[in-house]
């Protein structure tokens, strides 16, 4: 487990399967496009990975749901971010 | 849901539950709509409760709220990589005061605010998420949710739904965050046998301490760090600007590693056990940040209209406050027999600039561009202060005149007097 999988483990969430709520409008610009990749060194719940060839992965899972990947995805508005449905997602309980 | 409201308050934070209670006492019929579980479940901060804006609403709150610990000490750190320099200020409340700030933990203080807001008449809704504005031609006249035959109507409805604000940004009323007017923070709650950590810092009962941190732990970022005490837990965490994480690269959680380990906080950590793990995003833009307030039937309050003190690290009192003052206008309104126009809410934005909320934040509304244009105060200055400070304190054979001598030396060649001097008016223009 990486460290920061270590610590989300301890959080407590509620997973809507199959309805991920944040989702990479085109693959393609990330791979071919964008060069800064912010995402991946910036989102505190490490769900962006870069791969071998430039690509992205977004496994939405551990969000914490605070909106940095939408507001740095600055230059190609490339994340479509909503907030999960009713109930789902991160539950803090501590806050 | 096919009811009519007075009002419709969207989100269970202390911006919402504020106006929502405030409402519901003047007689309002009021929905509050919630997207966690529960309020709170949703909800991030690091934190610090003010009272005053609290005891407004709640005189008696002392009584009933869960809170952790009133601060009894308030650290200022400056660190190096190894060391820190810094003051303390530490007074007992004494009998016939009541402690002004106290710890303590979103997740429950939400819930238990929100449920006082219940006494009073407010009908909440929980897990639901709200999905857009309802119009009529400009008119805001309720809200879509994501529940069936989810659409509700109302008089007037209140934003209140946090620093993201979907419905803010999708309804056009505010534009999409920047990265430079954003902080991104992230925190860790730490468990330890109630005795040790009152050991740690010195305190009993219900005494609680604050340590603020600024320098080299945010490695050239503008931003800061902190380590609060609750009853049984220590909140440790650190927030940057999220357009200076964009640029470091530097994984968050990463950062946060780093803090734990500086010797300044590791033996005051040691053994904790880990059980919750956040990050949360804090409007840091101030005055220049602040949106349109209010239109034909909506206004917005909290994070939502981006009130935070970030100098003052306050957010949730401002939150209580705009939330109250947005609530008072529309009773106002409704009592006079006039309509929430665009015209007519305006007042809620004058009420707000004779307030202490808009006052506090023009005050600092320059004090970021200078930290942003001015990197080597998060730097240079918190070593330099650190060096002198070893320097004229370590006892070595050189005389002290000499270590006077070498210190002043030290601030010269990293900033000439001119520097210096030019620093010190930039400061003090930023923050009089």
């Amino acid at each position: 487990m990486s460290e920061v999988e270590e610590k989300l483990y301890q959080n407590r969430y509620r997973l809507d399967a199959g309805h991920p709520h944040i989702r990479i409008r085109d693959p393609e610009v990330c791979q071919a496009r964008c060069t800064e990749k912010s995402c991946a060194a910036c989102c505190p719940a490490g769900c962006y990975t870069l791969g071998p060839e430039g690509d992205i992965t977004l496994l939405t899972d551990g969000c914490l749901e605070c909106g940095t990947c939408r507001i740095i995805c600055s230059e190609f508005r490339n994340v479509d971010w909503e907030y999960p449905r009713g109930g789902f997602g991160i539950l803090f309980k501590f806050g | 849901m096919n009811e009519r409201f007075d009002a419709i308050v969207v989100g269970a934070g202390p911006a919402g539950t504020s106006a929502a209670l405030t409402l519901a006492r003047g007689g309002w019929k009021v929905l509050q709509i919630e997207r966690g579980e529960y309020p709170g479940s949703k909800n991030v901060q690091g934190a610090i409760l003010y009272a005053d804006s609290l005891q407004k609403l709640i005189p008696n709150f002392r009584e009933e709220a869960p809170l952790e610990r009133h601060l009894v000490e308030q650290r200022l750190w400056v660190l190096d990589d190894r060391s820190y320099i810094g003051s303390t200020y530490r007074s007992p409340v004494s009998n016939d005061a009541e402690p002004d700030r106290y710890t303590i933990l979103r997740a429950q203080f939400d819930k238990w605010f929100a449920k006082k807001a219940q006494e009073a008449g407010v009908l909440l809704i929980c897990e639901t998420t709200v999905l857009d504005l309802l119009r009529e031609g400009e008119r805001v006249v309720g809200v879509r949710t994501d529940r069936e035959e989810g659409e509700v109507y109302a008089d007037v409805v209140i934003l209140a739904d946090g620093v993201n604000s979907v419905l803010a940004r999708k309804a056009g009323i505010r534009p999409e965050l920047g990265a430079g007017e954003v902080a991104l923070g992230v925190k860790e709650v730490l468990f330890y046998p109630q005795e040790s950590l009152e050991d740690r810092f010195g305190i009993q009962g219900d005494e609680g301490v604050a340590i603020e941190m600024v320098g080299k732990i945010t490695g050239g970022m503008v931003g800061t760090a902190f380590l609060y005490t609750n009853k049984e837990s220590l909140a440790v965490g650190i927030g940057c600007l999220l357009s200076d994480f964009r640029r470091e690269k530097v994984p968050p959680y990463v950062l946060l590693a780093r803090l734990k380990e500086h010797p300044a906080l590791r033996p005051l950590l040691r053994d904790g056990e880990m059980k919750e793990y956040t990050a949360h995003l804090i409007p840091e833009g101030g005055y220049k940040a602040i949106p349109k307030l209010s239109g034909d039937g909506w206004l917005i309050v909290g994070d939502a209209g981006m009130f935070v003190n970030s100098v003052h690290r306050e957010g949730s009192n401002l939150a209580m406050e705009t939330g109250r003052i947005a609530a008072e206008t529309v009773i106002e309104l409704k009592q006079a027999g006039e309509p929430f126009t665009e015209r007519n809410l305006h007042r809620y934005r004058q009420r707000l600039d004779q307030s202490f909320v808009m006052k506090d934040l023009r005050k600092y509304q320059h004090v970021h561009e200078v930290l942003d244009q001015n990197r080597h105060f998060l730097t240079t200055y918190p070593e330099l202060v650190n060096r002198a400070a070893e320097t004229l304190l370590r006892v070595d054979g050189v005389d002290k005149r000499s270590k006077e001598k070498e210190v002043v030396r030290s601030f010269r060649k990293h900033r000439s007097y001119r520097g210096l001097f030019s620093d010190a008016v930039k400061l003090w223009r930023a923050f009089r």
